[in-house]
């Protein structure tokens, strides 16, 4: 990994800087003033109770039009990349994985994996298709009937193929049976390069949990917890977390 | 013995009187624009037909080499320049044009003619005033081959008016693959081509009838088909029409005669440049049991106008189940699509139809999705159009699906 060198003013560790963000959502004020930023390397997790705008940030990072940014700038890898398209920041090193994915009828996964792969070995797409129990859904239409589960393989599986180097995942866990979400943990540490020696395949992340059991395979670094629109406070994602199981969110209001 | 001549002229009088007679649906047009008559000299094999024509055919779904199919059948303008069963076949399967069956056999007159009637139309009446060939096809009972029949019928010259009268017999418990091609071979050609289609599957036989319509800008197309199914029959058919055309119309019309007698139609469109197409499909029920399905993909674009018509008809008392669907996108704010369908019941207390028809566009959200993977705005839009034409056909041959799948593919693309 580089280190702080210097280039026009931005340190090269950081991977992803976000400033003083503002969006909005079909007119209505979602999140508000957000400053942040991740290092090559770094996984962070966002915590926060439902509604807070936790998956409006993601999806505003990936540059999904339906998120309008209303002030700020998001800066990746030394490129501003606040205007930029979905097409072109997912081009540019970003990938996501989605709670709830469209069924893209008439294409099979196996079909769009190639796609995503662009130019990765069918060995590979196999060997990973296998490890994440998909190999008998290569070739049915892209999400059309998946269970809960299969929804969050097929995802991480496109995600192995596309190999990004900061993803954004919102709630690995939720809708999965307890069997899936080992399989998912583990799948997900390998594609954050977490349980290789390497220390250059390393990737970025944010993931978004509410129950927190993905961080019993993935070793996140910081967490931050989104609360009505703002993010709060940054620490020790495992303290905020007990934290939370304590006390709820209550008080994040009083933080305010 | 031929088909007797006071049959023939029983016919033609018929369409003596239908000559100005225009039809139900579509433009009207004017026939006389379409005199010449071009014969051409026959060939030893698909492969050494002109350039220009083989790879005609070969985009209409021909191959040219025939290593899988039993045999060939190509029509260039009016003459049968080509026709060739495997050895292998004979005795099994009758291939020869239908104007050399109506000399060949007497009881043709039982099929020639008996479902389209020769005065529905001014284009009927044509075809039988004038017939030029066309194909006659019959597998004998029992048989079951391995491989489809493949024909082609091929435009190289422009103002004429080919007029083909197809017949196929699949009789008791045969089963026939036929794979057609329509093709042009001259692009810019203007012209119109006729097609009679009379289609018998007897009782327990199967025919899966696959189309590949690839005509151009300046060129009319009035196919007329009717197909009687008898008990226990199965009648599959597919149709791809994945190129421009001035402007087509037909509306086949399948008879479900028999008890447990079924038909499904897979039908998928795109509607380029300034294509007015109006096709549908109607299934009749009249014996007990009997079950039809249609199935149409429609897009269109540019300048086009698209008519998806589907009609089910019960008229048996005994239970039946006809399901119709019928989806299209609109792709561009100059088309448009008329999706028309239609559930008729006379007195058929205990049939069960139902239909569901669509018209959307793109969605957004699997646009942006696939594009969160990589892929730009028009490489995503063309995935999921593809992917909305992919009717996942069953009894296709791989190869012709393979076919249909890339020209849809090469299509949407070319488009964007």
């Amino acid at each position: 990994m580089i280190k702080k060198l210097q280039e026009g003013g931005i340190k090269m560790a950081e991977m992803l800087r976000v400033k003083n963000l503002h969006v909005s959502v079909e007119g209505r004020k979602v999140l508000e003033d957000i400053n942040f930023s991740i290092d090559y390397g770094e996984i962070a997790v966002l915590f926060g109770p439902n509604g807070a705008g936790k998956t409006t940030l993601i999806m505003t990072l990936m540059g999904f039009p339906k998120y309008k940014i209303e002030k700020g700038k998001i800066i990746f890898k030394g490129v501003d990349i606040t205007h930029m398209d979905v097409s072109e920041r997912a081009k540019l090193g970003m990938g996501i994985s989605f709670q709830r994915p469209p069924v893209v009828r008439g294409v099979s996964l196996r079909k769009l994996l190639k796609i995503v792969g662009n130019g990765k070995t069918d060995e590979e797409l196999l060997h990973y298709a296998e490890k994440l129990n998909l190999t008998n859904h290569l070739d049915r239409d892209v999400n059309d009937g998946f269970s809960g589960g299969e929804v969050k393989r097929a995802e991480l599986l496109q995600l192995l193929m596309q190999k990004p180097e900061l993803v954004f995942i919102d709630e690995p866990e939720s809708g999965v049976d307890l069997e899936n979400i080992v399989l998912i943990g583990e799948m997900t540490n390998h594609l954050l390069g977490r349980d290789q020696r390497v220390k250059d395949v390393k990737r970025s992340a944010i993931v978004i949990t509410h129950t927190g059991y993905i961080l019993d395979y993935i070793n996140a670094d910081k967490g931050y917890i989104l609360y009505n629109g703002k993010l709060m406070c940054k620490g020790n994602p495992r303290d905020i977390l007990s934290e939370i199981k304590k006390n709820g969110y209550r008080r994040c209001a009083t933080c305010q | 013995m031929p088909v007797s001549k006071k049959y023939i002229e029983e016919i033609k009088n018929k369409a003596r009187k239908a000559l100005d007679k225009p039809a139900i649906y579509g433009e009207d047009i004017d026939l006389k624009k379409f005199q010449k008559h071009i014969e051409r000299g026959k060939i030893e094999s698909l492969e050494l037909l002109p350039e220009l024509a083989k790879e005609a055919a070969l985009m209409a779904g021909v191959d040219v080499e025939e290593k899988e199919r039993i045999g060939s059948y190509l029509q260039m303008d009016h003459s049968v320049v080509y026709k060739r069963l495997n050895k292998l076949y004979e005795g099994k399967v009758e291939l020869m044009s239908t104007n050399e069956a109506v000399e060949a056999y007497d009881w043709l007159e039982e099929y020639f003619w008996r479902i389209v009637q020769p005065d529905t139309d001014k284009y009927t009446a044509q075809v039988a005033l004038n017939p030029t060939h066309g194909y006659f096809i019959r597998i004998l009972p029992g048989q079951k081959l391995d491989y489809p029949l493949q024909t082609c019928l091929m435009i190289a010259e422009g103002y004429i008016s080919q007029n083909v009268h197809n017949i196929v017999i699949v009789e008791e418990g045969a089963e026939l693959h036929i794979i057609t091609g329509c093709t042009l071979s001259k692009t810019d050609a203007t012209g119109i081509h006729l097609g009679i289609s009379e289609f018998y599957i007897k009782k327990g036989g199967k025919l899966f009838f696959t189309m590949i319509h690839n005509w151009a800008e300046n060129f009319y197309v009035r196919p007329r088909t009717a197909v009687v199914v008898e008990e226990d029959g199965v009648y599959v058919n597919n149709y791809a029409l994945l190129k421009p055309v001035k402007s087509i119309q037909s509306f086949p019309t399948v008879y479900l005669k028999g008890d447990r007698a079924s038909a499904r139609f897979n039908t998928v469109i795109y509607g380029l440049k300034d294509s007015y197409i109006d096709l549908g499909s109607k299934i009749i029920f009249e014996g007990k049991d009997t079950k039809g399905e249609s199935l149409a993909r429609t897009i269109s674009d540019h300048k086009s106008v698209i008519y998806s018509r589907g009609d089910l008809i019960a008229k048996t008392e005994e239970y039946c189940m006809g399901r119709l669907d019928c989806r299209g996108i609109i792709f561009s704010k100059n088309s448009a699509i008329y999706a028309i369908p239609q559930l008729i019941s006379y007195g058929a207390n205990k049939a069960d139809l139902s239909h569901e028809a669509s018209i959307g566009p793109i969605s957004e959200e699997q646009v942006e999705y696939l594009m969160s993977r990589g892929m730009t705005k028009d490489e995503a839009t063309s995935l999921i159009t593809s992917g909305f034409l992919n009717l996942d056909i069953p009894f296709l041959p791989e190869m012709i699906d393979k076919h249909i799948k890339e020209v849809i593919e090469m299509t949407s693309k070319e488009s964007m």
